[in-house]
């Protein structure tokens, strides 16, 4: 597709390559957020082309992994109601809940659907005036503008048995949050692309100047991410702390204001609990009052909910950059996606996902030592 | 609404946020909308950016 491959060219991520070689002379630890850049990272092997001294670790940039246990308990009790069609982004149907997915709530005789946009479920709630349809509003700044306008839309026509159970979430919060923790071994942010693309950038510089971190806005193919890289390192080498558009056929300063307009008017934000991680505060975006009669959270809710994490999933030390995948015991052995202990496992946009999915099953570090290990060419 | 080819595969994406956006162009779309309009001439700039970086093969030994 045209503007996509042209940013595969191998030629010129060599060029890209040396030129980071040429520019590093200690060790730097950089973390992507979106959990999309986790992907293209792991399938590119981008991280394995690197010079030791450049660490990525995966951020928590995947939407249904953070997505609160809660939450998703909620919505399982929701689409088990009679009367419900309970329509989902696909990858969620597999996350666990508290022992349970909507999968299974689907085979045990739920009427669970996946949709690709949520005006897919707003037209089965117009064809289905009998029913009651619940959409699974999850996702960070990319997905906000289509639940907003899904549900603008809905109180415009007056479809009274539509509703959302809102769970977005936000990024420069939780860069915030990875930032101040004490534990935090990330020097520098590749910030998400498309989230910049709605929301601009001008949340960040306050961020990179109050945490002394470098912070790129990053495209998604490998020429944009190394390109990414290569401007971080730089600053981090020169000692510089700012904000850079590293993507700029796509985001602007300012992002996409309609967008942030009808967000605004819909959502306000709230403290979230990410999964993993824990309350972020004003991290998430929650229906304003004026939508209340749309928010399912609301319409049905649901008592006696006791969220249980299963004790041997380390999917909130994956999701802060605290491990790697191939670091957590159940990895590949008791969690795999077939049998996932944890989101991370499960979402195409999760580090362990990526992580089984490309074969990587040995520690990066180990795996550079093995004489055989170091790739031939790009 | 309008349609948008996806490399093949078009669908309809509503294209509310993109006011002004005309046939031929090109956009980043999420979740059914158009999100973002991707500036042909920033690409190519950032590509000749990269194409101007020394080769790999170039570097003095």
């Amino acid at each position: 597709m045209k503007h996509l491959t042209e940013f595969r060219d191998p030629e010129l991520a060599g060029r890209l390559l040396a030129e980071i070689r040429r520019t590093v002379t200690r060790a730097w630890v950089l973390m992507e957020v979106c959990g999309g850049q986790t992907h293209a990272i792991v399938r590119h092997g981008i991280d394995q082309l690197l010079p030791p001294e450049v660490e990525l670790v995966h951020g928590p940039g995947c939407p249904v992994c953070v997505t609160p246990l809660e939450m998703i308990d909620h919505a399982l009790a929701i689409a088990a109601k009679p009367g419900v069609m309970f329509c989902s982004f696909g990858d969620m149907l597999r996350v666990p809940g508290s022992g349970n997915d909507l999968l299974r709530v689907k085979s045990a005789g739920a009427d669970v659907r996946i949709v690709y946009s949520p005006l897919d479920a707003l037209a089965l709630a117009r064809r289905h005036p009998d029913r009651e349809v619940v959409f699974f509003g999850i996702g960070f700044e990319t997905t906000a503008p289509a639940t907003a306008m899904t549900v603008h839309t809905a109180k415009r026509l007056g479809v009274c048995n539509f509703s959302v159970l809102a769970a977005h979430v936000r990024v420069p919060p939780a860069i915030r949050a990875i930032a101040s923790d004490p534990g935090n071994r990330v020097q520098a942010f590749l910030a998400a692309g498309h989230v910049c693309g709605v929301m601009g950038y001008h949340e960040y510089p306050v961020l990179a100047e109050s945490h002394r971190v470098p912070i790129v806005v990053t495209g998604f193919e490998p020429l944009d991410i190394l390109e990414g890289i290569r401007r971080a390192v730089r600053q981090l080498e020169a000692g510089e702390a700012c904000v850079e558009n590293a993507y700029d056929r796509v985001v602007t300063f300012q992002g996409n204001e309609s967008a942030q307009e009808l967000i605004a008017t819909v959502f306000e934000e709230t403290d979230r609990n990410w999964r993993g991680i824990g309350t972020i505060p004003a991290s998430g975006w929650k229906l304003r009052p004026e939508y209340h009669t749309f928010d399912a959270e609301l319409r049905f809710p649901v008592s006696g909910v006791r969220p249980a994490e299963p004790n041997s999933c380390r999917s909130g030390d994956v999701l802060r950059g605290r491990i790697k995948p191939t670091e957590c015991p159940a990895f590949g052995t008791s969690c795999t996606p077939w049998s996932p202990l944890g989101a991370t496992m499960v979402s195409s946009e999760g580090a362990c996902a990526a992580y089984f999915h490309t074969g990587r099953f040995i520690p990066l570090g180990l795996a550079k030592t093995a004489p055989d290990a170091q790739p031939a060419a790009l | 609404m309008g349609k948008v080819d996806f490399g093949g595969v078009v669908k309809d994406v509503c294209l509310a946020y993109l006011p002004g956006i005309a046939v031929g162009e090109y956009a980043v779309v999420h979740a059914g909308f158009a999100i973002s309009r991707l500036d042909e001439a920033a690409a190519l700039e950032t590509l000749r950016t990269f194409a101007a970086m020394e080769s790999p093969n170039e570097e003095p030994l």
